[in-house]
């Protein structure tokens, strides 16, 4: 059955064994996750090594000796030509190695497993807190399209999308943080709890849990609460947005008019329905809202000093830390290609014409 | 649906309501620094050259000698309790200290002094050359620098410097003793524990290394048995804040004790605050143009001049730079041995005017500045654009980030560079072998001190800078530094502009922290909390 709409293939293949088909797919799928890694690398690699930025000056700093400048260059293979910097980088991270950071002496590995932790669970809240409102607000829009709902969701999305998130970190800084006191300053933690429970996932809401130590858990929170909101608030005005749009399309569908004029309730029309049929186009929205936090809002990083991915990225770009960026890229990378294959399960899951 | 939309308020205010745990307070015993401190690379002592490292380096690792905070030119004993220079100027002999122990608990011997520093040259890291100026390699400094016995420690050097040089640079962080026994215990590959020292402490200084997250946070834990008296605080955390108004709103909410990189307005405001005192210290750090003589009007001495006319020194004191900035035109910062306070020019348009009249520029000419693209440097560079426009000068100014606009400095690719210098170690060596030496003007020279980027060939006034480092007598070198300095600014292709002053806000609650002229005489060990 499987081979029915390959026929002509499979004659042209003769009697040769083949591997079976759901082998021969996720073949497929390595070597397409393979060519795009691949292709990820080269570009960052090339661009990293064509800006006038000079790499050893970063390490060295600028007051060293000709000689010491010199060994440093050859250490960082940087008097080999580029094809062969990028042969042996390539032959390395096949490895697993990622080679060393030039900023931070550390493997590059160790500084992501360090400050992604920070940038996931912010983008995680962040993004539960733009679904959590940005969904029902979106559907509220669309539902009561045109009256005083409509254009509060619209006017609160047109500030997500225009005020600098600098300014609106500031603001919140000043509002809640110093004025109000409604939630602890920049930073993880208070200083007090620093180092006093042991890193499991590097993540502090998960880690104090599994240390047991809810003290910690709600200081954390009262620190990730502000920057996580910030970020919930602009991934919400796209979100409630897109709900909109999505929603407008299918209550002017003719499922809907029948289902109404059949009697079904209001609410069971809008959820039950028109609802059920966005989750698909909602999902691929959220994914790429989530996708994008986790690649580390680096101003919302700063604002809040969060030693988070997007600081570290930044950072190790204006120094011309190359080993940093291709290890950053590699795993923003990769989250993209996890987050789709992910939504793609999930369309599976929620659309029966895709299973 | 409402309720779908009130439920999901009521999820978010719930996550709101757990609130700051704490009160804003700092603990007692703990003093909590926001600062800047991205720019450590490493923790090892003989690879240290930023400031935060060196700020580091100063609390974990004492040296053979240090000098008065508030008066450079008294060098005093550290872990040397004395030494004496031989007749011929080349041979050092200190008394090591007793009594003194490491963090590990091992005593500190002779043998660590020399084993220190020895390895600082083999090594040859960025500061290495503050020792190898005098003559140490990796082939002779075995028998250079020897510890007869565990009290002596025997320094023989190339050329009779003068004794204040080879001092200072054992000032400079790279002199730190390390703990030889220790870092035998974690060598590899014979690294002398380098690998291991870039992210580990094996000092003998007033704090230890407790923890450094890089970009994030570094951590201290006071040593109880410092030789020099237990630090008046148990823990120092310092937390790495890379926006100023962040670190500001930290320091008013209490849960900074210190702030280290606020902008002067915001210094400003918080002056008239009660419980916060701000702290200054003129740094040996100057901000200057560099001309680059490559281009052909800066080819002529009065062009130079006239646009050592053309900056409004006192002006961009007295406005963005308030309160950070001093104006200082020489090449030798104050507080160092040989300096000068003379401020010949001032913002003179005629007078600017008439030099370039005479220079065969009545009219002026376009040129270019590149500047690294964040506060101060560019607030300068826009100044000096307005004042150069006055005296009829177009100035077009390249913004880059750091490394791009040092890349091309260093390349001799720019017109105009507007930067900044601070010193290596606290000799006026460091300074005059850098601005008023250029030992080789060619394109591939080895050495490329500023002289040289901006292709500056003056071998008559290099000669001279040798021969003041080589002057003995402390009175007679300070002089020939007075006179270097008073012909460079007349002829030089440098427009040195200000000194750099390190203006630190802190609680009025903590005291005792002193706030040296270099990154490395910051130290916070006697500092106590009320």
């Amino acid at each position: 059955m499987l081979n029915l709409g390959r026929t002509s293939l499979g004659k042209a293949a003769g009697q040769r064994r083949r591997l079976p088909r759901p082998v021969r797919n996720a073949i497929g799928v390595l070597v397409s996750l393979g060519l795009t890694f691949l292709g990820l690398l080269m570009v960052t690699f090339l661009i990293g090594r064509v800006v006038p930025i000079d790499p050893v000056l970063a390490v060295v700093g600028d007051r060293a000796s000709p000689e010491v400048y010199e060994r440093v260059r050859i250490e960082l293979g940087l008097d080999r030509p580029l094809y062969e910097q990028f042969w042996i980088y390539l032959s390395n991270v096949v490895t697993g190695d990622f080679g060393q950071s030039a900023l931070t002496s550390r493997p590059v590995l160790e500084d992501i497993a360090r400050v992604f932790p920070a940038t996931l669970e912010l983008a995680t809240l962040g993004t539960l807190i733009g679904v959590l409102l940005g969904v029902p607000m979106g559907v509220l829009a669309a539902v009561r399209q045109g009256r005083w709902q409509d254009q509060m969701v619209r006017v609160l999305g047109l500030f997500g999308y225009s005020l600098p998130i600098f300014w609106l970190g500031l603001v919140g800084l000043l509002l809640f943080y110093a004025r109000l006191g409604w939630v602890s300053g920049p930073g993880r933690l208070d200083v007090f709890y620093e180092g006093m429970i042991p890193t499991v996932t590097g993540m502090i809401l998960v880690d104090s849990l599994i240390a047991g130590d809810l003290d910690i858990f709600r200081n954390a929170l009262g620190h990730i609460v502000l920057p996580a909101s910030l970020l919930g608030y602009f991934s919400l005005a796209y979100i409630s947005r897109m709900t909109r749009s999505f929603m407008l399309e299918q209550l002017r569908q003719e499922y809907v008019t029948t289902a109404r004029v059949k009697g079904v309730s209001h609410g069971r029309v809008i959820w039950r329905h028109a609802f059920a049929n966005i989750r698909v186009p909602l999902i691929t929205v959220i994914a790429l809202s989530y996708a994008h936090l986790l690649e580390g809002s680096v101003l919302t990083e700063t604002v809040f000093a969060w030693p988070g991915l997007g600081q570290y990225l930044t950072n190790s770009l204006l120094k011309a830390d190359m080993n940093a960026v291709l290890g950053s890229t590699v795993v923003v990378g990769a989250v993209f290609i996890g987050l789709n294959m992910l939504s793609d399960l999930l369309y599976r899951l929620l659309d029966p014409r895709a299973r | 649906m409402k309720k779908t939309l009130l439920a999901a308020v009521a999820a978010v205010a719930l996550v709101w309501s757990a609130g700051p745990a704490a009160d804003a307070a700092t603990p007692d015993d703990t003093l909590v620094m926001a600062a800047q401190i991205d720019d450590i690379i490493s923790l090892d002592p003989a690879e240290i050259f930023e400031f935060s490292g060196a700020e580091y380096g100063a609390q974990v690792y004492d040296r053979l000698v240090t000098y008065d905070v508030n008066n450079v030119s008294d060098i005093q004993p550290m872990v040397a309790e004395s030494w004496e220079v031989s007749d011929d100027g080349k041979t050092f002999t200190f008394r090591i200290r007793e009594g003194i122990t490491f963090h590990s608990g091992n005593p500190l011997t002779a043998h660590d002094a020399a084993y220190s520093l020895q390895r600082a040259v083999k090594l040859d890291l960025s500061p290495a050359f503050i020792l190898t100026q005098f003559g140490f390699t990796k082939d002779n400094v075995d028998q250079m620098i020897t510890a007869p016995d565990d009290r002596t420690l025997v320094l023989q050097i190339d050329q009779p410097y003068a004794p204040t040089f080879v001092l200072y640079c054992l000032t400079a962080g790279v002199a730190s003793i390390v703990d030889s026994k220790l870092l035998q215990e974690h060598e590899v590959d014979g690294d002398m524990g380098h690998a291991w020292l870039k992210n580990n402490s094996a000092g003998s200084g007033p704090f230890m290394l407790q923890q450094w997250r890089p970009s994030e946070a570094l951590s201290y834990t006071a040593f109880k048995d410092y030789w020099r008296g237990a630090p008046g605080l148990d823990r120092v955390f310092v937390r790495h804040v890379p926006e100023a108004a962040t670190q500001r709103l930290l320091l008013e909410q209490g849960d900074v004790d210190v702030a280290r990189d606020l902008l002067a307005d915001q210094l400003n405001e918080l002056r008239n605050v009660d419980g916060i005192v701000i702290d200054e210290a003129p740094k040996g750090t100057l901000w200057y143009l560099g001309l680059n003589v490559k281009r052909e009007p800066f080819q002529n001495e009065k062009v130079r001049q006239a646009l050592k006319y053309l900056v409004d020194y006192e002006g961009m004191v007295n406005t963005i730079l308030a309160g950070q900035f001093k104006v200082h035109q020489s090449f030798i910062p104050e507080g160092v041995l040989g300096e000068i306070d003379d401020e010949p020019y001032t913002f003179d348009v005629e007078k600017a005017k008439q030099l370039l009249a005479e220079a065969g520029y009545p009219d002026g000419f376009s040129i270019t500045m590149d500047a690294r693209n964040n506060s101060p440097t560019i607030d300068m560079a826009q100044a000096i654009q307005g004042t150069f426009a006055q005296g009829g000068i177009n100035l077009e100014i390249i913004p880059g980030d750091g490394g791009q606009t040092l890349t091309k400095y260093r390349a001799r690719n720019h017109d105009i560079y507007i930067g900044q210098w601070g010193m290596d170690y606290q000799d006026p060596h460091t300074n005059a072998d850098t601005f008023a030496a250029n030992p080789d003007n060619a394109d591939d020279a080895a050495a490329k001190p500023l002289a040289w980027r901006n292709a500056w060939d003056i071998p008559e006034m290099t000669e001279r800078v040798r021969a003041a480092v080589l002057e003995r007598d402390a009175a007679k070198r300070a002089r020939l530094y007075e006179e270097l300095q008073r012909e460079h600014m007349e002829i030089s292709p440098f427009v040195i502009m200000f000194q750099e002053i390190e203006v630190v806000a802190r609680s009025a609650d903590v005291e005792g922290l002193i706030w040296g002229p270099s990154f490395d005489s910051n130290f916070y060990w006697k500092a106590t909390k009320n």
